[in-house]
Formats: structure tokens, C-alpha cells, sequence
């Protein structure tokens, strides 16, 4: 095991019932990494973010982050978390907390900050992210692509060593998509160790340091992007990429 | 001089109601007819009932024995007193029902195998307290319990009415919490759990708050129930207004005491309706203030 990458993972399987959707995974991601899952819907993409956040508990298998094994029986979940953050496709932003609030509410409980120290925090993060006249106002009255913005913050607030991003733009308007894109790529010049499961694949391959296809709960081929979209070795990866060009050609 | 003022104060009260009414009425051709239309039924409907009761055979003697104004006047006093009574109860039983009922829905929302006996207990309870007609809840505890005769174990009837209110209203209560608890998506609690919140900072700060607030106007309405029932207390002695109103008609044979006793309760109930549309009505200005989309 390399005992300076940020995350490892080792032979990971979930299964929903008889539904097998993560059939043994492996990955290891370096420091500074950005890591595009990509593949089909129910591909397991989302699942395995969900296992890597200790959201599902994993049947079998071992995720170490930062030389700490986070799959190991009686481990603290809450500390696990607090040092990765994820972003889901639907925001999941609280709707009774203004932007202030959601920004704030974990550092405040999780870490113990002051009120006054975690707001000076969060407004640092919100103005750098072009969200400063958005301080007080509530979800229900931002676009999607804000609240995916705040959404982003609120996980960056917590300091988190690793991100995952599920999808954070699957659900947002064509227009609002590259706002949010471009929020990622900054975190990622920034240096932050991400993962990400995607569907843009010309944002994978610009952004991506390694970019992994997922096929029937295993990582069928991994490389970087420029091999992956212009020489995919298997099969499976050229149809699946066939298929995304054509469908974007309509 | 008193007539005059009586009937001065009357057009200022029915005067802004008026106005808006006519506002209605002139702020558009299809809004006006439909006002008109409604006004002129409703009115219509009310005559035709008027006419019919006040020329109904036995209306002279109901008239009487039910809208008579000086056994009003009269019982007024007694039994709005009485009625602090049913204020006291209600106010009490509501202070206990809301975090009562708050950790019975808590109990049975818990997860997983570990929880399974605290999540029957809070079933059994519900199951049980919402089976069991309320006045046999009142009259076993407020009968049984003081004959017991334990020291240090109250004997007032208040008492013991307002522990069975309790119980039983947690109950009902208890379920609409639950309600709103589970109509909270999942997905909040994954946002909450996944920035490293504990399970129950997550209930507290997330999941709670939003469950409360789509569960008021319910609420609300077990507790103008909860209102209706302290009467219930008065089968156990208590001298609340439902009890007063009894002892007059009783002495009389005149039932305006009844009369006098329902217009105390309606009196709080409405007020207790507004109150509520108002909290709503705050509630979605204060998310909308701030609404600039930009």
C-alpha cells in the first residue's frame, strides 16, 4: 500500500439487497488528485461516493484515508466525515437556514467554532466563490447554480481534506452548469484532493488528473484523460463514450 | 348617551370590513360578480334559516330557555370565572403535550435493531391512548388515583384531569410529529450526517425544525380539541365552565348558561386559529424577504 496517497481503496463491494453494485473496487488517489468516475447510470458512481462518505456501510472491503482505515469496526463516523466533505446532485441545502446558517452550522457543532469565527470564515469562502450578497438570503429564492455554489462552501467550510462531488451538475439548468464547473476547477488549481462522478465528459477531461470508467460495479479501465476519450483500450469504454458523442451530437 | 355610544362603536367595527368588501367588489368585473354572487347567497341562505326557526312552533319557548338575556347577564360572571379554570388546565396539559409527545415521536423514529423496545413502547402508548375514549381516561385516573390514597400523591381532581388530558392528547400529538419527522427527505439527513454532524445535532438543528414547522396548523387543531375537552374535567367535579354552566341551568331550568359557557370557548379557539395562520404567514414572508433572485 502507497502510504502517501490520500485515499485508498480495496476490494470494496456493496450490494442493495441482491442487487450487487459495487463488485469489488479499487482505487488509489494521490494528494492533489482529481479523480473522474465516470459510466452509465447505475454504474455504482454514486454508491461509491456514498461508501467513501460512510453514508452506506460497505459490505466488504477497506477504505484507508490518510493512512487511517475509515471501513474498520468502531470507528468514529462523525470524525471520518468532518475531513471529507461530498456534494450531492439535488444540493441538499437546509431550507429553514439562510446561506449564512447552512455555511455555518457545521463548523459551529461539528468543530466547535464560535459563532462569530465560523460567519467571518464562511463569508471569506462565499465572497471568494461570488456569493457575498447571498449571505442572508434563504435556498428557496437562489438559482440552482447558487445553491450549488453554497452547497460547495458549506462542505469547504468543514476544511476537508478530500472532496466528492456527486453529479453536481446533473441537475442544474444548461445555462447554470458552467458556473458551477468553474467554481471546480478553482478548488482543484487549488490543489484539493477530489473525486468526482460526472457526466460532462469535456469538463473530466480538462479538470481530471485520472479519469476511471465504471462498468457492472468495477473500475473497467483507468488513465489519464487524454489516453481515456482518445484511445480507450476496452470495448465497453468505447461504447459507452460512443454513446455519450452521439447523444450530444442530437 | 350609552346607546349612542354602543351603536357608534358598532360602525367602527363593522366599517373597515365593509370597505374591504366593497374593494373586492370594484376591483374587477369577474372578482366583483363572484363576490356578488356569494354575498347574495349567503344572505339568501341565512334569511331563508332565520325565517324558518324564528316561525318554527317551539321557537318562543327555545328563545326562552336558551337566548334569554337576563339569566346571561346574570351567569356571566360565575362561569367566566369557571372558565379560568379550563384556561388553566388547557395552558398546563399544552406546556407537558409539546415535549412529551415530542420524545414518544423522537422514540419511535429511531433506527435499527437496538431501538426496537423503546420504538414498541412509543407504538403500544400511541395505540393504547388513542383507543380509549378520553372521558374514561379522566374519570379512572380522577376516580382511581386519589382513592388510592398514597401520601404525597395529589387528590385534585385538576390534577388528575390534566395528567389524563395529557396522556391521551401525547398520544395524538405524538403522531402528528411524527408526520411531519418522516415527511423530511432523507437526503437532508445525509447533508446533515455527511458534514460530520452527531444523529443528534441532525434531528435538532435539521430535521426537527423543518418537521415542526409543516406540522403547526395540525397541531393547532389537536390543541383546539385539547381546549374543548378540558370540559371534560368538570365530569370529575371540577368547577370549570362547563360545570358552572350545569350548576345554574340545574338551579333555573334555563340552559343560556350553556349558551354563555360555548361562546367563552369559541372566544379562545378563534383567536388560537388566527394566531396560527399569522405564524404561518411570518414564517414564509421571512423566507421571502430575502428572495432576490439574481
Amino acid at each position: 500500500m502507497n502510504a502517501s496517497a490520500a485515499l485508498e481503496i480495496e476490494g470494496l463491494r456493496k450490494s442493495f439487497g441482491k442487487n450487487l453494485v459495487l463488485d469489488g473496487i479499487d482505487l488509489s488517489v494521490g494528494e492533489h488528485e482529481v479523480i473522474c468516475l465516470i459510466g452509465a447510470s447505475g454504474s455504482g458512481k454514486s454508491t461509491l461516493l456514498r461508501c467513501l462518505n460512510l453514508l452506506e456501510p460497505v459490505d466488504a472491503g477497506r477504505i484507508v484515508v490518510a493512512g487511517e482505515e475509515i471501513t474498520r469496526r468502531g470507528v468514529d463516523v462523525n470524525r471520518v466525515r468532518r475531513q471529507i466533505g461530498i456534494v450531492f446532485q439535488a444540493f441538499n441545502l437546509f431550507p429553514h437556514m439562510s446561506v449564512l446558517e447552512n455555511v455555518t452550522l457545521a463548523p459551529r457543532l461539528a468543530l466547535g467554532r464560535r459563532r462569530g469565527e465560523a460567519e467571518e470564515q464562511a463569508r471569506v469562502l462565499l465572497d471568494r466563490f461570488g456569493l457575498s450578497d447571498k449571505v442572508e438570503a434563504y435556498p428557496d429564492h437562489l438559482s440552482g447554480g447558487q445553491q450549488q455554489r453554497v452547497a460547495i462552501v458549506r462542505a469547504l467550510a468543514m476544511q476537508p481534506r478530500l472532496m466528492l462531488l456527486d453529479e453536481v451538475t446533473s441537475a442544474l439548468d444548461p445555462e447554470l452548469v458552467a458556473e458551477v464547473l468553474d467554481v471546480i476547477g478553482e478548488l482543484a488549481a487549488g490543489g484539493m484532493t477530489m473525486v468526482i462522478a460526472t457526466h460532462e465528459m469535456g469538463f473530466a477531461r480538462d479538470i481530471g488528473t485520472r479519469v476511471c470508467f465504471l462498468d457492472d460495479g468495477v473500475i473497467l479501465e483507468q488513465g489519464p484523460p487524454e489516453q481515456m476519450f482518445n484511445s480507450p483500450r476496452e470495448l465497453r469504454t468505447q461504447q459507452f463514450l460512443q454513446r455519450i458523442v452521439s447523444a450530444h451530437r442530437h | 348617551m350609552a346607546v349612542e355610544g354602543d351603536r357608534r362603536a358598532d360602525t367602527e367595527v363593522t366599517e373597515p370590513r365593509r370597505s374591504r368588501i366593497l374593494g373586492a367588489l370594484s376591483s374587477g368585473g369577474d372578482g366583483r360578480r363572484a363576490v356578488a354572487v356569494a354575498l347574495l347567497s349567503t344572505l339568501v341562505f341565512l334569511i331563508v334559516v332565520g325565517v324558518v326557526v324564528t316561525h318554527s312552533p317551539g321557537w318562543h319557548e327555545v328563545r326562552q330557555t336558551f337566548f334569554d338575556w337576563p339569566y346571561f347577564k346574570a351567569s356571566f360572571p360565575e362561569i367566566a370565572r369557571a372558565f379560568l379554570l379550563n384556561c388553566k388546565i388547557f395552558s398546563i396539559s399544552e406546556c407537558l403535550i409539546l415535549p412529551f409527545a415530542l420524545l414518544l415521536a423522537v422514540l419511535r423514529s429511531l433506527p435499527g435493531p437496538v431501538f426496537f423496545p423503546l420504538r414498541a413502547l412509543a407504538i403500544v402508548y400511541a395505540d393504547f391512548f388513542r383507543g380509549v375514549p378520553t372521558i374514561l381516561v379522566i374519570a379512572i385516573l380522577g376516580f382511581g388515583a386519589p382513592a388510592l390514597q398514597v401520601s404525597g400523591v395529589p387528590t385534585s381532581t385538576t390534577f388528575w384531569g390534566i395528567v389524563a388530558l395529557v396522556l391521551v392528547y401525547s398520544a395524538y400529538v405524538s403522531e402528528v410529529y411524527r408526520a411531519g419527522i418522516e415527511s423530511v427527505h432523507p437526503s437532508q439527513e445525509a447533508a446533515a450526517r455527511s458534514l460530520g454532524l452527531t444523529r443528534g445535532q441532525t434531528l435538532r438543528k435539521v430535521i426537527l425544525p423543518q418537521a415542526v414547522r409543516r406540522v403547526i396548523p395540525p397541531l393547532l387543531n389537536d390543541f383546539i380539541g385539547l381546549q374543548k375537552d378540558t370540559a371534560l374535567v368538570g365530569t370529575l367535579g371540577a368547577i370549570e365552565a362547563f360545570q358552572q354552566a350545569s350548576i345554574d341551568t340545574n338551579a333555573t331550568f334555563n340552559y343560556t348558561p350553556y349558551l354563555v359557557a360555548a361562546l367563552l370557548f369559541v372566544a379562545i379557539t378563534i383567536p388560537l386559529a388566527r394566531f396560527t395562520d399569522w405564524l404561518i404567514a411570518r414564517d414564509r414572508r421571512r423566507r421571502q424577504a430575502h428572495g432576490a433572485f439574481a
